[in-house]
């Protein structure tokens, strides 16, 4: 089995620990994964991307355009940038949050959310919009907005493993005092996905 | 154990496997992980530093090698330029234990200042280079590395790319390491001291060596020609990996090079891929190492074939090479250039940028918007460098003018003010660089009583790579605590007669001690002291309150990720907030406050 995932958003929300967390748990689940990530100044608040490729012996680490089964969009905007890595028919869950780019406070350049909102619309089959930053506040804290999608992408059915496979690296995988912050984070995501599946029926 | 390894993680695994005993660096992206990793997992008999500089580094690790240890050196592409001067008599002197030289280059470049291709590097000092098309195959190849440098007791390069760096994989590591043995020790000889008959012998064996190791890389699992056909593509490093994807999808019939080991080239393979073949593309990143080695090879066996690349404006010079990219070529090439529509109609609607900027709370955007308020009116450039505070270019602090290469700040901005006299010139340095080539420009001005001023950006830690300790820190990576080197006192052993301390939290005082240290007659030093967001959580955060008059000057003037606007109001996201107060103080109506977390 093949299947990318393409996680985009903003430099400190948590995405190279998502996809890690993805690819550990593909391992787990007995399949071959590779990742690609950006690392360096991009980190400092730029956009940030990084490739879950799974079933990925012969392949790059990078997820060719329109090749993408999965896009999870941390941030609005980051999530209509990448659209362009999505198949045709592939998922996309983007999580409602807006972080406006220093350029657009200080006026030199515009951040239209309807606009942005309608592109992906438009762009992709059926988009599932997640309010993840209020999922985490709930859980306690809004740095946990990264297990908050994963959870979401479990309970959506959208990733080739069991949710306990996912529960499990998770909980390995972040600091033990932040473990139960971080399980309730992943729950909140998984019943607004359940959730939304029944809504949206994709 | 099956891990799930980053090419760095792989490449510090693979080192360890392969009994290394010394490794040394200075941090650059995307080189970085490989040293902390070997810190991090160190059985116990690896002794690993954070050197001061990449110089420094390469003649350490020389020395180990030299008592016969196995040893490591790792750093940037650039970093190779600091290092250069050990390199080029280190191949004339060789080592005993082998010694392998990581380089990591970052074609893009995603956090450098040039595209150098260290493969050009390898020729230039007739070094054998290996050049990894995927993690697994890194952790391979610098195992293969120390045995061949101790084989031929000369240092070996490897020379991965960010894409190999930064990649994760899935690779197998054995349970438990096997501890080396003891090195067998220095030996004196006259070999270790070059001098000019040594030299001239040594240049012989040198070059003599360079037939032998290609016909040894013609014979090397990493080299190998594949398929058959009259058009053959050659392709190495991370290029290969995507010329393999899109062959995997069709059914061209095409030979296949895969090189790596591009330097020497191993010549009796390569003919043998040539053997037969039209045309052939070759296709690699940054320069056209491979390519002119087929040209050359070709040229001198008189074989007829066409062999394109980046000097036939096939595939382009600079940049990062994409799937899409080196589809498009090979497509072209083989002629199988069928145009898929992916069905996926876009639009490109125009997305606001989001270029990387300085973090809500650090202390660099204080200690610049301080400079820039002193300043004021007056006639004055700002000399950059290398590190987080070369972001302070961006708008609205404006704050770097110039920026070269590491050090260079302090140096250009006297060759700027013996050309311009009447201007200010403010050089802005970090701590860690500093420390690594800073020192030099401060005793040039001094000895040369250039009127410069010098502001020191010390936020305790190397933080633009990922926050590693250094001389001014009293840390080290092994963990021990050493004397901390202060700035202070060594700028006053270089002989300079003005030096200060300032807060860059604290913007009035701070510009008053910018003002005094820029009117002083000769170099002066003022050195922020400010903690990188990195090294503590935040004690407060601040709001906007109600007073808040919408004027948003606090966001013109210093351009704190943290904060926006939702219509007219103007917002600090909790989250983002370390409460450095600099916002409330540039507000002119006391409309920001702080609570206390
Ligand atoms: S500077 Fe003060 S008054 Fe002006 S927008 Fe900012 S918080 Fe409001
Ligand atoms: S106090 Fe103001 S300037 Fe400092 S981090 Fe918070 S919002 Fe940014």
């Amino acid at each position: 089995m093949k299947y990318d995932i393409l996680i985009s958003g903003v430099g400190g929300q948590g995405t190279v620990l998502a996809s890690r967390i993805l690819a550990l748990s593909s391992i787990e689940a007995g399949f071959f994964a590779r990742t690609a990530e950006t690392i360096g100044m991009s980190q400092r608040g730029g956009s940030v991307v990084s490739h879950v490729r799974i079933g990925s012996e012969n392949s790059s680490s990078v997820i060719p355009l329109s090749g993408a089964d999965l896009l999870i969009g941390f941030e609005l905007c980051e999530a209509a940038r990448c659209i362009q890595r999505l198949s045709p028919d592939g998922k996309c869950i983007v999580n409602k949050q807006v972080i406006k780019p220093v350029t657009v406070s200080l006026g030199n350049s515009n951040y239209d959310t309807d606009g942005i909102t309608e592109f992906i619309k438009k762009n992709c089959k059926c988009p599932v919009f997640i309010d993840g930053y209020s999922l985490a506040e709930q859980a306690g804290s809004v740095k946990a907005v990264n297990i908050v999608l994963l959870g979401a992408a479990a309970g959506l059915g959208f990733l080739p493993f069991d949710r306990s496979v996912l529960e499990k690296v998770i909980a390995s995988n972040v600091p033990q005092k932040y473990v139960e912050l971080n399980m309730k984070a992943f729950e909140l995501g998984y019943r607004e996905g359940i959730m939304q599946k029944t809504v949206a029926a994709c | 154990m099956r891990k799930l390894l980053m090419g760095n993680e792989a490449i510090a695994f693979g080192a360890i496997k392969s009994g290394v005993r010394v490794v040394t660096g200075y941090p650059g992206t995307p080189s970085t992980e490989v040293l902390e990793t070997i810190a991090k997992n160190n059985p116990g008999h690896i002794y690993v530093e954070w050197s001061v500089n990449e110089k420094v580094a390469m003649e350490v690790a020389a020395g180990a090698a030299y008592a016969g240890a196995r040893s490591l050196v790792t750093m940037k592409q650039v970093g190779l330029n600091v290092a250069s001067d050990p390199l080029m008599s280190l191949v004339y002197i060789g080592v005993k234990g082998g010694m392998v030289i990581l380089v990591a280059d970052d074609p893009g470049p995603f956090s450098s200042q040039t595209e150098q291709d260290t493969r050009h590097f390898a020729e230039f000092s007739n070094l054998p280079v290996f050049d990894p098309s995927s993690p697994e195959e890194a952790y391979q190849m610098i195992e293969a590395a120390f045995e061949l440098s101790e084989k031929v007791q000369l240092p070996v390069f490897l020379r991965p790319t960010t894409r190999i760096c930064h990649s994760c994989s899935t690779i197998d590591l054995p349970d438990s390491f096997e501890k080396p043995g003891n090195p067998e020790g220095f030996q004196k000889d006259p070999r270790w001291v070059i001098f000019p008959a040594l030299a001239y012998k040594k240049h012989i064996h040198v070059e003599q060596l360079q037939t032998k190791l290609s016909e040894m890389f013609s014979s090397s699992p990493f080299n190998q020609v594949v398929g058959s056909g009259k058009k053959g593509i050659a392709a190495s490093g991370v290029a290969y990996s995507y010329v393999k994807e899109y062959l995997s999808m069709t059914d061209a019939r095409v030979k296949l090079f895969k090189v790596g080991t591009p330097y020497p080239l191993p010549s009796k393979l390569a003919l043998e891929f040539l053997n037969g073949l039209d045309e052939v593309l070759v296709v690699e990143e940054l320069d056209p190492v491979v390519e002119e080695s087929l040209l050359q090879l070709s040229a001198s066996n008189l074989l007829n074939v066409r062999i394109y690349g980046k000097k036939t404006n096939h595939l382009p010079f600079a940049g990062e090479y994409s799937f899409e990219l080196v589809k498009d070529a090979v497509q072209k090439f083989l002629g199988t250039g069928i145009h898929e529509d992916m069905g996926h109609k876009l639009t490109p609607s125009d997305f606001p940028a989001r270029p990387p900027v300085l973090c809500a709370g650090c202390p660099h955007r204080g200690s610049f918007y301080a400079v820039k308020t002193a300043m004021k009116g007056q006639k004055a450039v700002f000399t950059g460098d290398i590190g987080c505070y070369t972001l302070g270019n961006a708008k609205p602090l404006d704050m770097v003018d110039t920026c070269l290469c590491m050090g260079a700040g302090i140096t250009v901005a006297q060759g700027l003010k013996h050309a311009e006299p009447d201007v200010r010139h403010i050089a802005f340095i970090g701590d860690s660089t500093f420390f690594h080539t800073g020192i030099p420009g401060i005793i040039n001005a001094v000895y040369n009583n250039t009127d410069i001023t010098v502001v020191v950006l010390d936020n305790g830690t190397t933080a633009m790579t990922g926050h590693q300790p250094h001389p001014g820190t009293g840390k080290t990576i092994m963990g021990s605590i050493s004397e901390k080197i202060d700035i202070f006192s060594l700028v006053k052993a270089c002989g300079v007669k003005f030096i200060k301390k300032a807060n860059p939290f604290n913007l009035k005082e701070s510009a008053r001690i910018i003002r005094e240290a820029v009117e002083f007659n000769g170099p002066s030093v003022v050195i922020f002291e400010g903690p990188c967001i990195s090294l503590y959580k935040p004690s407060r955060i601040m709001s906007v309150t109600d007073n808040c008059t919408s004027c948003k000057k606090c966001i013109r003037e210093i351009g704190c990720p943290a904060m926006y606007t939702e219509g007219k109001k103007v917002r600090i996201e909790p989250s983002l907030c370390y409460g450095c107060t600099l916002c409330s103080q540039v507000c002119p109506f006391d409309a920001i406050g702080g609570a206390d977390q």
